[in-house]
């Protein structure tokens, strides 16, 4: 065990580093500069990019600009170049913004996926099945900034409440509850637009290995003997139909960070999603390049934390 | 004996062949699975439309001009008519109605969304092209020749020559050159006749560099699994914004970020064919490595490719509808059905179907995607195939 998990460990350190190279030779390739990003402003005079240029050591050769920056990172000395502020301050803050959405969008994916794509499983074929297979489909194609703007025009038309931002501006003074409320309602679309992509995936997932336990012997063997029907699918069928779930706990923790741009631009949520939009957007390099590292580090993490559970809970599995 | 007889006497011993081709079968099951076949109609509605969008709305003098500017007639409903008496001949709709309605500079929705439905197919096909030629060609190259190993001198080569095109593309020409140059006549030497004959390096001294190394499979693995630590929209994203804007990026950089999972079928696939006794007979008879993976392996790996492929289509038109929303992208008179919904929806109050009809033609388009994907992989799965 131990030994499974140092090799993984070292396995996963080589694959960051081969990250951080790829990462940064792709941005440093293309075409253009940061200190090219607004040629109009006339504060930018040409001594004043050379010491730009200087400063953030863009006149050294590519290895050396690759060195000061990933030792700048490993000890949290990175700047933005864009306001001179700490770059593990700045994400440490966006992401106090997104924790709270992506647990609420967390749980509200788990606690509807399993009811929904186990009940498709028991009565596969008949209505409720085919209604949920289509109704799946529908929001996995359904482009998630168009949903979006239906669920606006509905909540706001419906219930007459704000939901753009993180909370009504001037609210701060108003008492506790509605203070708190407001912040609900503000997250509540947000947390729902996240959920509903992760909810199609898991429930036709949830119905997949439902169906492949089902059909197996042995569950056919509990029906033959007469047992309750609740007790061959909750019991028999569902507990083994459950194991491939566990690991997935380890692969949620990448959705931290990736695949919320568009619905936090829309919504003008400060996320992680929204800080990396406009970093690409200013050429800010270094932040750039941490919010990359950290998910390379949250899906390294994650691989690693879904193996140890497989061996975990899986018996038949041995090192 | 009587003559009628003899025809039974020499009755061929062959077993009977079965009542339907597989091809028959398919289309059999594809004909049952109401959805996937609805999802085939709607995919070739959708592909004669772009083909017609694309005829109608191109040239020099387009039938229906897709950028015609008429501010007069901005924001009309759909099924609207124009004003005439305010319209130059050549301003009227080629339909005599505004079909989807007109935007905020009264350019007609319906000839948009067929400029851009052409946008969105091509994107589709041409990004996944990419990506399941290069899933195809890694994955295969793991799966076959994966045990093999690779020598020092050609990780070292290759090394030489990534670090000189690096170089090259970051501006320093001598030192490019340099190690191109080096790099090439490495290769041009282990190629020559002289150098396959000798099995060795030019110099003695540098025999060493032969020794085996890696495993290609490791190699090619390896490298999925760094390029799956990738956020895939964060990095699509980056690379869109840092490069010009055009749609050729686009389709280029979505297939270069999305052929991990193609790969890993493939791999998958070979690696348990390759053991199977047709393979092993086929290599007995002196069949070539090409032919029998392009002959004999590939037709039986090719299923879940299909499949990831079209799925790969639908992620791809949402992925770019996703980036033309964000404002990247295909340069700004050039309608696509993201920035469509992009520009109209600042009136979403006042002129809902700007972000209505693209928003509705996108799902519409990517649901038939799925569900003739989702279809095709119900068909093809030999386990869950009802027996007869």
């Amino acid at each position: 065990m131990i030994a499974f998990i140092g090799r993984s460990v070292i396995q996963k350190i080589v694959t960051l580093f081969f990250v951080s190279i790829v990462s940064f030779v792709i941005i440093h390739i293309a075409p253009g500069e940061p200190s090219q990003v607004d040629p109009l402003n006339p504060k930018f005079t040409p001594e004043m990019v050379a010491r730009f240029r200087q400063a953030f050591h863009l006149d050294r050769p590519l290895y050396v600009q690759y060195a000061f920056f990933y030792r700048d990172l490993l000890t949290g000395h990175t700047v933005s170049w864009k306001d001179n502020q700490p770059v593990l301050h700045k994400i440490g803050e966006r992401l106090l913004n997104s924790l709270p959405l992506f647990v609420v969008g967390t749980l509200i994916t788990w606690t509807i996926s399993f009811p929904v794509g186990i009940r498709s499983a028991i009565f596969r074929g008949g209505l409720y099945d085919r209604g949920a297979t289509f109704l799946s489909y529908v929001l996995i194609s359904i482009p998630g900034f168009f949903f979006a703007y239906l669920l606006i025009i509905f909540v706001v038309n419906q219930f007459q409440v704000p939901v753009i931002g993180m909370q009504t501006f001037g609210m701060n003074d108003t008492p506790a509850f509605h203070h708190g409320m407001d912040r609900r309602w503000h997250m509540l679309l947000r947390a729902v637009l996240g959920a509903t992509g992760g909810i199609a995936v898991l429930s036709r997932y949830v119905r997949g290995q439902m169906l492949e336990v089902e059909g197996q012997d042995f569950v056919r063997t509990a029906r033959a003997k007469g047992l309750p029907w609740e007790m061959v699918h909750y019991k028999h069928a569902l507990r083994n139909a459950l194991l491939p779930f566990v690991t997935m706990f380890g692969l949620v923790l990448p959705g931290l960070i990736g695949g919320s741009v568009i619905i936090e631009s829309i919504f003008s949520w400060p996320g992680l999603g929204r800080l990396a939009y406009e970093a690409i957007l200013a050429r800010d390099y270094p932040v750039i390049l941490t919010i990359n590292f950290i998910a390379a580090v949250l899906v390294l993490i994650g691989t690693l934390v879904s193996d140890l559970l497989y061996v975990a809970v899986d018996p038949r599995i041995r090192l | 004996m009587s003559p009628e007889a003899a025809p039974s006497e020499f009755r061929l011993e062959t077993p009977p062949a079965p009542a339907r081709t597989r091809s028959e079968e398919f289309w059999r099951s594809f004909r049952r699975n109401r959805m996937a076949l609805a999802g085939l109609v709607i995919f070739v509605l959708f592909f004669l439309g772009a083909v017609v969008g694309l005829v109608l709305t191109s040239g020099d003098r387009p039938l229906c001009d897709p950028a015609l500017v008429r501010l007069p007639e901005k924001l009309r409903p759909p099924l609207s008519t124009p004003h005439l008496e305010s319209l130059a001949p050549e301003e009227r709709p080629a339909l005599g109605i505004y079909l989807f309605g007109t935007d905020d500079l009264g350019r007609d929705v319906f000839v948009r969304m067929l400029q851009g439905a052409w946008v969105s197919l091509t994107v589709g096909f041409v990004a996944v092209g990419i990506s399941v030629a290069i899933g195809i060609l890694l994955g295969g190259l793991a799966g076959y020749y994966g045990q093999r190993r690779i020598r020092l001198e050609q990780l070292l080569v290759m090394a030489v020559l990534l670090t000189g095109a690096g170089l090259l593309a970051a501006g320093l020409r001598t030192w490019a050159v340099l190690l191109l140059a080096a790099g090439h006549a490495w290769l041009f030497w282990s190629i020559s006749p002289w150098g396959i004959q000798h099995r060795r390096t030019p110099l003695r001294g540098l025999d060493f560099l032969r020794r085996n190394t890696l495993m290609v499979d490791t190699l090619i693995m390896r490298f999925v699994d760094i390029m799956l630590c990738f956020p895939s929209f964060f990095l699509i994203l980056t690379v869109v914004a840092l490069l010009p804007a055009s749609i050729y990026t686009i389709m280029t950089v979505i297939g270069l970020t999305s052929w991990e999972g193609t790969a890993r079928f493939v791999r998958a696939e070979f690696l348990s064919l390759r053991e199977q006794d047709f393979v092993a007979a086929a290599r007995v008879l002196g069949v070539g490595n090409l032919r029998i993976i392009f002959r004999h392996m590939m037709p039986n790996a090719i299923a879940p490719v299909l499949v990831s492929a079209t799925l790969g289509i639908a992620s791809a038109i949402l992925t770019e509808a996703g980036l033309s929303f964000l404002g990247f992208g295909v340069p700004p008179p050039h309608a696509t059905w993201g920035n469509i919904l992009s520009d109209g929806k600042r009136f979403i109050f006042d002129a809902p179907w700007l972000t209505f009809i693209p928003g509705a033609a996108i799902l519409i388009v990517v649901l038939s995607f799925n569900l003739f994907g989702e279809g095709l992989r119900d068909i093809l799965n030999p386990r869950l195939r009802e027996r007869h």
